[in-house]
Parts: structure tokens; C-alpha cells; sequence
């Protein structure tokens, strides 16, 4: 029964052996060590074909990347490319002013830069041209900091000549981290315990940000032609994706994991959503998406073609913040920094219904390929319709996620739990105690110390239990897993131990609604 | 390829007007171009589904349909609407190439977007063929009068001096909406529709053979041929 399995698991935690999981395995997993051994683990592929990257370097993917984008396709691309450049290069007649207040995201900016509570905020973000102008500023505007962004430029040259690269300076409780990143420079700054590790890690999805808009290429062509730029021109109307990437980092677990996590599904319904757009393919469709809300529903992607949790990040921000995707079909060149800094993809994306969450994302290599992919998604409808597979997914729209109630598993309050090997995760709703905006900030910024510990890179720690006033803690990371609880405060190491042997169970009991077992490609 | 957007609510309204049904549908090819924030997608969003509601700015361009009938022919709009933020400005090109109908949009109530417009035009007369392409030039928010900084002279004479066609529109109130509409289909249609190799014919079923289409298509709602 379920205590003396407690027992079991209770005297292996130290030792971190792997007797107690060995229960769980199921027909599947038939490894010595099932659910530690990368690539049996709760929520791991059925084949071995992980969607997204996380084995390969990012330079590997870049070097790949070159040849994958179609390069060779289109030859005169880069004549081209370089008159399209020479437009936004040169100075125009009329320079267009940056038109924030059009917006309906509007971002109230207007806050004096010498007040308390621009000084107060938790965290602030700038970016700048290695000239030393300003780019982005999370609070206030721009122009009123342009002296302060200059300091720190002159910071970051100052310590460059002397052949070290500044990384972080800490003072009056003030922890400020610097990224360089040519041609741009990444400050973040902030007032909470965030480890110097993970502001770093916020300010590459910035960067990363950033060159999804223009790719690295006419950056770098840019600032080589006029090293004096002024970028916000090119990113006018942008600022509020980078300001709701920023609130994702706060509060998306994805973000944190490196993993997204998925619409509760059955399996045979997302088998046929799956398979559905597996066969609406065409020549240069490399991925095909499709999300409810922040979820994602199923993802086919070319064969040999990883897409990167970043990118697929990045398109979620995209898809997120905006509803001008609401109305017909839209079609946009789209980077993906992580597939290749050099070149756009071009994205079909549409809802599938006026106010429905659905989303439908398929990026093709060509420009030229807006109705092939409107025709893609045609056919991807008429196979979905015929095979009845869209009502099952309505239905699963009605409940997209759970609640801790139907875990079943008293003493644990939340969780996190990432599937190494196909980067996934799944977490429930959360509960009751942390339903203020604060309250789950705060739970996320415990979550975020966890993973600090977890990913500490000279010492990483693979197992970490904390006893704290308002909540105890526990992490565990094995080959295949990563895991992260939340338990009340008056629960036990013990219990703690027990519930997690539970919550595996359990997670393996439901992966195949909560995973995305069986991948597919074109 | 061909493209199709078949659409359940279109194709069912064709077929219940079977008696005064004209004989042919030709695709209209039409652009929306801009500064960002003159309010294309809210005219697109006017044109197409007669309703008005703030939205964001759009990213890349978005595609919509809509089908006008004149009394002996049909008209398929296909609307490009196109991103006015800068960082668009190199693929707006691939959107306007082979326009039938441009619309050139501006704000009347900043002259920097007339002053735009300008500049847009300059860049289209690049690249288009006189007589293949119909020009409009829209002072768009004319409900702002209040805060009128481009007189409807000014739009007037630009129009003339070039050789366009010139109205001013409000999408907040739908005022002059469906008189632009109509008025861009006549002209469309007086100018290429007769014309060899001017517009080409719109097949309802593309596709017939490959996709057996079911009446009881849960997606009809998204279809996006207009009334
Ligand atoms: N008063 C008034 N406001 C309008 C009118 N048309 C649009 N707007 C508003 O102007 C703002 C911008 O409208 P959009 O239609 O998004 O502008 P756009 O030209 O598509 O902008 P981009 O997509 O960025 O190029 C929105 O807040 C609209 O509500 C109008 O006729 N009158
Ligand atoms: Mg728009």
C-alpha cells in the first residue's frame, strides 16, 4: 500500500537511488531505471523523436540552420536583401515618429525617470547599441534615460579594454547584470534574490526578442552602415512584446523549464489533430502549430527539423500579445533565433474561429507561399471536420488544465514537473492560497531559486528540500526529469518524500493526456 | 498554385440567390497601404465585416475576403492588409505587387502620415504599370475634423496632381465605407474588367475533386467571404 511505499522512498531519497520510482514502470519503459533514465520518464516520447532541440549546441543548429533556410533557392536573396536593407538604412525624408499613444497596448511611459517608483520597480531592463543609445527601457522612456544608458555603455567599454567582460556589479542591494551581445548591450537590474544566472538567462530571451523582429543580420548590416542608429525606429510599435515577454518571465514556468507544456488531451483525439496536419503538408512547410492560448495542442514539424523552445516562446509572445491575428489570416516574416539568426521563415497564422483559442501556425521557408499555406490549413480543417476530431478538442478547450483537487495528493500544494527528453511540462492550476497576481509571483520566484540550485553551474545539487514559514520546498532532478513541489508548511520531509512517488504515479497514470506522446513529421 | 478559401456562409448565400445570381466572380486583387495607425485594418475590418473594434497593430499583413456584387458581375476582394511599422516596410512590397486596386491611406488628423502617403505613392509608381493599377488616396478618421491637420483640398489636389482617386472615410462611424467600396469595384471593374488579361475569373471549387466539402462543416463561421 501506499505507506510502506512511503517507507521505501523515504530511506532511497538520500542516496537518490532510484528503487522507489521502479514501481511506476509501466509496459513502456522497461529500462533498469524507468522514469530516470532520459527518454522513459513520465510524458517522454513513445518514439524517439523529441519535437524540439535540447541535446545539440546552438552553434551546431546555426551551422545546420545555413543550409536549411533554403539559402541556395533563392540566389539573388541577397541582392535583394541588400537593397531592402539600403531602404531602412537610409535616411529618410521624413522621419517617422514613434507612434507609442496609437497603440491600444499603449504602455504608460510617462513616468518621471528621478521618481521613488521608477527607482523602486523590482526589476528594470534596458537595452543599447554598443554606441551607447538607447534601445529599450522597461520603465520610463527612452529618451529621458539616454544619459544613464550611456554610463552604463561607457561601464561596459571601460572594463572591455582591460580585456574583461563586466558580467554583473552588486551593490546597495542592487544586483546589475550585463549582457553583450553585438551589436547590442543587455543590462538588467534588480532588487529581488534572482540569481545573477537567471537574469542573464531573461536577458538572452530579450536579445533573442529582438532579433525574431529584424534577425541578426540587418542588425549587425545596420550598425555597421551607421553605427549611430537609432533602432526604436525599427522597433516602434514593438516595445509591448518585449514588455510581455518580460511578464511571462515572472510568471511562465515554460520560460523557466525550457519546456512548454500542453493542452489535457486524449490521445486518440490529438492522434488525429496530429495526423491531421501531418498530411495538410507542402515543399516548404518546416512546422506546423497548433496552440490554445499559451498551450500547445500538437506540433508536426519537417523531418530532421528541430524548432527550439525559445522560438516556439517567442511565436507564443507573438501569438499572445497581439489580436491582429483575429481577423482573416495573417502572414508575417518571422525570425527564429535559434534555428537561424540570419533569415525570416514566413508564418501563416490564423485562429480557427473568430473567438475561438485555437491558433494555427505554419511556417514556410518561401515568402511567396501564403496560399499554399492557406491551403495547407484548408485541408487540415476539411480532414479534422470529416474525422470528427474537432469537437473532442472543443470539448478539451472547456477545461485547460487541473486542479491540484483532482492530483489528489492533500499535503502537496503545486508543482512542476518537466519532461527531459521531450520538453514538455505540466503543472496544475493554482490553488487557492496563492490566488493573488503576488502570491503566484512570489511561488515562481521560489520556483525560480529552486531551479538556481538545480542548475548552479559549478556545484548543481540534483535533489533540495527547504522548510520555509509560508511553504516547504522540494526539487529533484534525475536524467529524465525535473521536478519542482510546493507543500504546506506543515507537512514533513516524509510526506514530502511520499507525495512525490504519488504525483509520478499519477503524472504517469495521465501522460498520455497531458504529454505528447507520439510526435509526428511531414 | 490556385488559392481557395471556400467559405460555407458565401457559398450558401450564392446559391440561395441562384435567380439574380451573376454569371461571373472575378478576383480583385486590392492593398491597403499606410502609416501605421491610420486605421487600414479598421476599414479592412469595415469592408469586410461592417463592424468596428480597436485591434492591434498588425504584423506582417493580414488577408481577407469580400464579395461585391455589381448588377452584372461579382466582385472577390482580396484585401492585403499591410503593416505600417517601419520594420515592415522591405516585404511590403511582395503584397502590392500585381495590385489591382491600391488603397493609400493617411490620418487626417496628422499631417505626417499625408506626408507618408506621399512616399508610398512615390514608391508604387515604381513599380506599377499605368492602367493596371487603380489608386485610391483615403483621408482616413474623418470624424476627427475637430483635430483636422490635411484639408480635403490638399487630398483633393494631391489626388488630381497624380492622377488618383481621393475620398475621405471614417471607419470609427462607417461613414463613406461601403460608397468607397463600391466605388473602387466600378472603377476596378470599368478599367480591367473588360480588358484582356485584366482580372482573372474566381472558380468557386477549386478543388472539387480533392476535398468533398460537408455541409455540416464546423468551421463555417470562420469563412471569410463577406455578405
Ligand atoms: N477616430 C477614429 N479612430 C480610428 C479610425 N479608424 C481607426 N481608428 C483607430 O486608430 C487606431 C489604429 O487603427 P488600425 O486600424 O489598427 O491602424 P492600421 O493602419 O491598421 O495600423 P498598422 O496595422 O500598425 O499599420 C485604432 O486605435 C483605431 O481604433 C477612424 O476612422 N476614426
Ligand atoms: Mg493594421
Amino acid at each position: 500500500g501506499m505507506d510502506e511505499e512511503a517507507q521505501t522512498a523515504h530511506v532511497s531519497w538520500d542516496k537518490a537511488t532510484l528503487a522507489p520510482v521502479d514501481r511506476l514502470r509501466s509496459d513502456r519503459a522497461d529500462s533498469p531505471t524507468p522514469g530516470l533514465v532520459e527518454g522513459t520518464e513520465p510524458g517522454a516520447a513513445v518514439q524517439k523523436s523529441a519535437m524540439f532541440v535540447h541535446a545539440q549546441s546552438f552553434e551546431d543548429l546555426t551551422a545546420e540552420a545555413e543550409k536549411a533556410t533554403g539559402k541556395e533557392e533563392n540566389p539573388d536573396e541577397s541582392g535583394e536583401c541588400a537593397e531592402e536593407l539600403q531602404v531602412l538604412v537610409g535616411e529618410k525624408n521624413i522621419e517617422e515618429q514613434h507612434n507609442r499613444d496609437g497603440s491600444p497596448q499603449g504602455r504608460t511611459k510617462e513616468e518621471d525617470v528621478s521618481s521613488e517608483t521608477w527607482r523602486s520597480h523590482r526589476k528594470h531592463v534596458f537595452v543599447l547599441s554598443e554606441a551607447g543609445k538607447p534601445i529599450y527601457t522597461r520603465y520610463g522612456t527612452e529618451e529621458a534615460l539616454s544619459s544613464t544608458m550611456g554610463v552604463m555603455m561607457a561601464l561596459v567599454s571601460f572594463v572591455e579594454a582591460d580585456k574583461n567582460i563586466i558580467r554583473s556589479v552588486h551593490a546597495d542591494g542592487c544586483k546589475v547584470v550585463f549582457l553583450a551581445k553585438s551589436p547590442l548591450v543587455l543590462v538588467g537590474v534588480t532588487q529581488t534574490c534572482q540569481s545573477e544566472k537567471e537574469l542573464l538567462r531573461e536577458l538572452h530571451y530579450i536579445y533573442y526578442q529582438i532579433v525574431s523582429l529584424l534577425t541578426l543580420t540587418q542588425l549587425n548590416h545596420i550598425f555597421q552602415h551607421k553605427q549611430n542608429y537609432d533602432l526604436r525606429r525599427l522597433l516602434a510599435g514593438s516595445e509591448y512584446l518585449t514588455d510581455n515577454l518580460l511578464h511571462r518571465l515572472e510568471r511562465d514556468p515554460g520560460l523557466l523549464l525550457s519546456a512548454v507544456t500542453c493542452l489535457p488531451l486524449a490521445n486518440s483525439a490529438r492522434d488525429v489533430v496530429s495526423s491531421s496536419l501531418q498530411a495538410a503538408k507542402a515543399k516548404n512547410l518546416v512546422f506546423s502549430i497548433l496552440l490554445a492560448g499559451d498551450r500547445l495542442v500538437t506540433l508536426v514539424r519537417k523531418k530532421d527539423q528541430f524548432l527550439h523552445h525559445i522560438d516556439l516562446h517567442l511565436v507564443f509572445n507573438l501569438v499572445g500579445s497581439s489580436s491582429s491575428f483575429r481577423e482573416g489570416e495573417g502572414w508575417t516574416p518571422i525570425c527564429l533565433p535559434k534555428f537561424n539568426t540570419a533569415g525570416f521563415f514566413h508564418a501563416h497564422i490564423s485562429y480557427l474561429e473568430p473567438a475561438s483559442e485555437l491558433c494555427l501556425i505554419l511556417v514556410s521557408t518561401d515568402r511567396e507561399d501564403f496560399f499554399n499555406m492557406s491551403d495547407c490549413k484548408q485541408r487540415f480543417l476539411e480532414r479534422l471536420s470529416k474525422r470528427s476530431a474537432y469537437q473532442a478538442l472543443k470539448e478539451a478547450l472547456k477545461c485547460p488544465s487541473y486542479s491540484m483537487e483532482q492530483v489528489g495528493i492533500p499535503e502537496l500544494r503545486h508543482f512542476l514537473y518537466k519532461s527531459k527528453s521531450s520538453g514538455l511540462y505540466t503543472s496544475p492550476e493554482f490553488p487557492f492560497v496563492y490566488q493573488s497576481d503576488e502570491e503566484q509571483e512570489r511561488l515562481m520566484g521560489l520556483y525560480q531559486e529552486l531551479h538556481s540550485h538545480l542548475h548552479y553551474p559549478t556545484r548543481p545539487l540534483r535533489f533540495y528540500y527547504r522548510c520555509g514559514e509560508t511553504e516547504n520546498l522540494l526539487a529533484w532532478v534525475t536524467n529524465g526529469f525535473e521536478l519542482y513541489l510546493c507543500f504546506s508548511p506543515l507537512s514533513t520531509k516524509a510526506l514530502a518524500v511520499s507525495a512525490v512517488n504519488k504525483l509520478l504515479k499519477w503524472i504517469r497514470k495521465e501522460e498520455d493526456r497531458l504529454f505528447i506522446l507520439c510526435p509526428l513529421t511531414y | 498554385m490556385g488559392e481557395q478559401l471556400p467559405s460555407v456562409p458565401g457559398r450558401a448565400q450564392l446559391h440561395s440567390d441562384t435567380l439574380n445570381r451573376p454569371v461571373q466572380t472575378l478576383r480583385v486583387k486590392m492593398v491597403l497601404l499606410g502609416s501605421s495607425g491610420v486605421g487600414k485594418s479598421s476599414l479592412a475590418l469595415r469592408f469586410v465585416k461592417n463592424e468596428f473594434r480597436s485591434t492591434s497593430p498588425t504584423i506582417g499583413c493580414a488577408y481577407l475576403t469580400r464579395v461585391v456584387h455589381l448588377s452584372n458581375v461579382s466582385l472577390r476582394f482580396e484585401i492585403w492588409d499591410t503593416a505600417g511599422q517601419e520594420k515592415f516596410h522591405s516585404v511590403t512590397p511582395l503584397y502590392y505587387r500585381g495590385a489591382h486596386a491600391v488603397l493609400l491611406v493617411y490620418d487626417i488628423s496628422k499631417r505626417k502620415t499625408f506626408v507618408r502617403a506621399q512616399l508610398w505613392l512615390r514608391e508604387l509608381e515604381k513599380h506599377y504599370i499605368p492602367g493596371s493599377t487603380v489608386i485610391w488616396l483615403v483621408g482616413n478618421k474623418e470624424d476627427l475634423a475637430q483635430n483636422r491637420q490635411v484639408s480635403v483640398q490638399e487630398g483633393e489636389r494631391l489626388a488630381s496632381d497624380r492622377g488618383l482617386f481621393f475620398m475621405e472615410t471614417s471607419a470609427l462611424s462607417g461613414d463613406q465605407i461601403s460608397e468607397l467600396l463600391l466605388a473602387v469595384a466600378h472603377r476596378v471593374y470599368e478599367c480591367l474588367g473588360t480588358q484582356q488579361g485584366g482580372l482573372s475569373e474566381w472558380e468557386e471549387y477549386p478543388f472539387i475533386d480533392l476535398h468533398h466539402r460537408d455541409t455540416s462543416n464546423p468551421f463555417s463561421s470562420c469563412c471569410k467571404v463577406g455578405p
